[in-house]
């Protein structure tokens, strides 16, 4: 496949960056879009020319590093996938494509395509956890939870904080990402003990780091390539109202 | 785990349970309103219809209820105001491609276009028909509001003005309804289909309700 890319590249935060056209020739319907990036970016150094900066680690699909909009879309065209799971055949022999990196005030650009997204760290610093020690596993009926609840926290709980929600929101939102964090210890025992503070200082770190409000649009949950549904964030919103109504 | 959290109103969350609470009084309002007008289908000259406003304009729970109403409007105004620059904080570089349509609904993304155009809606409507009753009540004159309807509506100009102002208001209640009850935390997967519905049907009815008055009214079917 002969294809026109068109890619963000940015020297570092503080600089001026812009989209710069690469033509890349025979590339394989059968690589993985990080792997087209592989191939541009030796020919790149070949040629004595800096190699374009991505994020990526697991490539397949669990880390949530390999952050980028293709043609507009957070990971590209496909739903339910992340950017090393999209492979060049969902693209047609002689296309454009234009490749950014995530835009947030939050999600500050490092180089090229390449954003930071500590903020996600530090929102989970806030609550993201419980703080009992549990133990080794216990006697799998010692503590009966619905199946259902299991699987619902189990789904939240399927979040890779890759940040497409965020990318994807007009408003920059991280509320899918805050909600499936707050809702995968919502609704297990373990979890309940702290869910007044965790919720109260999610939110707020989350406020504090310039994400924008959810206005229901549902974008966010179209493109997460892990399904979280707006259903966790009807969760977080119930439990923020009765943490802020205890105390 | 310390709990470090700043006020519930100020914050991203309980900016928005304002705008829902808000929004949702507006929409019950709306359900009186479009009652009290739809007496001009009575087609007794007015008198029913008149009987209805006169009501409403020397009632004194009325008066109280219109300056909560006013208050909520100002809110809901507000917050948007807010929201919305916020939002636009939030990216401040945009996308040069960006393929919004395949994951939302344009007038999902537009609340603050279609509120916008509601508001200068609402001015034009307020000065067409509540600043003259208030002058006329201030006055202690007789005020013919059936009267002033079948005026103002006899000029296309003004009908055009109210068709897109409803165009407006339904596409706005097409996406507020029913994202009012998500923003309270109300997502179910038996009920939420119904409050979709719901919101759909309310947005259909009251803009075809309140669309059919200038139109008859110019027509001259109402008499
Ligand atoms: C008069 C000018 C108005 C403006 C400027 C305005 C603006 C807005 C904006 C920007 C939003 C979206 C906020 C967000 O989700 O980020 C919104 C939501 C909403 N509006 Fe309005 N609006 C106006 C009038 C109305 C009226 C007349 C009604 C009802 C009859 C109404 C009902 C609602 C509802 C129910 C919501 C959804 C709230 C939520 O998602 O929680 N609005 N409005
Ligand atoms: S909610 Fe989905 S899109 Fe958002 S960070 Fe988690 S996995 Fe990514
Ligand atoms: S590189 Fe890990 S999810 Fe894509």
């Amino acid at each position: 496949m002969n294809l026109t890319l068109k890619i963000w590249r940015q020297n570092s935060g503080k600089e001026q960056g812009q989209l710069v056209t690469y033509p890349v020739k025979d590339i394989s319907p059968d690589m993985s879009f990080l792997e087209m990036f592989d191939v541009l970016n030796e020919q790149l150094v070949s040629k004595n020319e800096s190699p374009i900066v991505f994020d990526h680690d697991c490539r397949e699909g669990i880390c949530g590093m390999c952050s980028m909009v293709i043609n507009g879309r957070a990971h590209g065209p496909k739903t339910g996938i992340t950017t090393c799971q999209l492979h060049m055949r969902s693209f047609k022999d002689g296309d454009t494509i234009v490749v950014e990196p995530w835009r947030a005030q939050a999600f500050p650009v490092i180089k090229d395509l390449t954003v930071d997204r500590t903020a996600f760290e530090r929102i989970q610093s806030k609550g993201g956890f419980v703080s009992v020690n549990t133990g080794t596993a216990q006697d799998a009926n010692c503590l009966p939870i619905p199946k259902d609840d299991a699987d619902a926290s189990f789904n939240a709980a399927a979040c890779i904080g890759c940040g497409a929600c965020v990318a994807t929101c007009k408003n920059a939102s991280a509320m899918l990402f805050v909600a499936a964090k707050v809702s995968q210890f919502a609704l297990l025992p373990q979890g309940k003990i702290e869910a007044t503070a965790r919720v109260k200082n999610m939110v707020a770190q989350m406020d504090l780091e310039g994400f924008g409000s959810c206005t229901n649009t549902g974008a966010c949950e179209i493109e997460c390539p892990k399904g979280i549904s707006l259903e966790n964030i009807a969760r977080m919103n119930r439990e923020y109202l009765v943490a802020n109504c205890k105390d | 785990m310390s709990n470090t959290s700043p006020n519930f109103l100020t914050s991203s969350i309980g900016k928005k349970f304002l705008m829902g609470l808000t929004g949702l009084f507006l929409i019950s309002f709306l359900v009186v309103h479009v009652l009290i007008n739809a007496c001009i289908y009575f087609n007794d000259g007015g008198v029913t219809f008149n009987m209805a406003a006169h009501f409403m304009a020397n009632n004194i729970i009325i008066r109280v209820v219109e300056v909560g109403l006013f208050l909520g409007i100002i809110l809901h105004v507000v917050q948007a105001l807010i929201l919305t620059l916020q939002n636009g904080k939030a990216r401040p570089q945009k996308y040069a491609v960006q393929n919004s349509a395949v994951s939302s609904k344009w007038y999902s993304r537009s609340m603050g276009l279609l509120g916008t155009l509601l508001l200068m809606f609402l001015i034009v409507h307020l000065a067409n028909f509540w600043v003259p009753t208030k002058i006329a009540v201030f006055k202690g004159e007789e005020h013919n509001t059936f009267e002033s309807l079948k005026t103002v509506f006899a000029n296309p100009i003004i009908v055009a003005v109210y068709l897109l102002g409803l165009v407006s208001l339904f596409y706005h209640l097409l996406h507020g309804f029913q994202s009012a009850f998500q923003t309270f935390g109300l997502n179910h997967k038996k009920y939420t289909p119904a409050i979709k519905a719901c919101g759909f049907w309310y947005a259909v009815l009251i803009t075809l309700l309140f669309a059919s008055m200038p139109i008859t009214l110019y027509l001259g079917l109402i008499k």
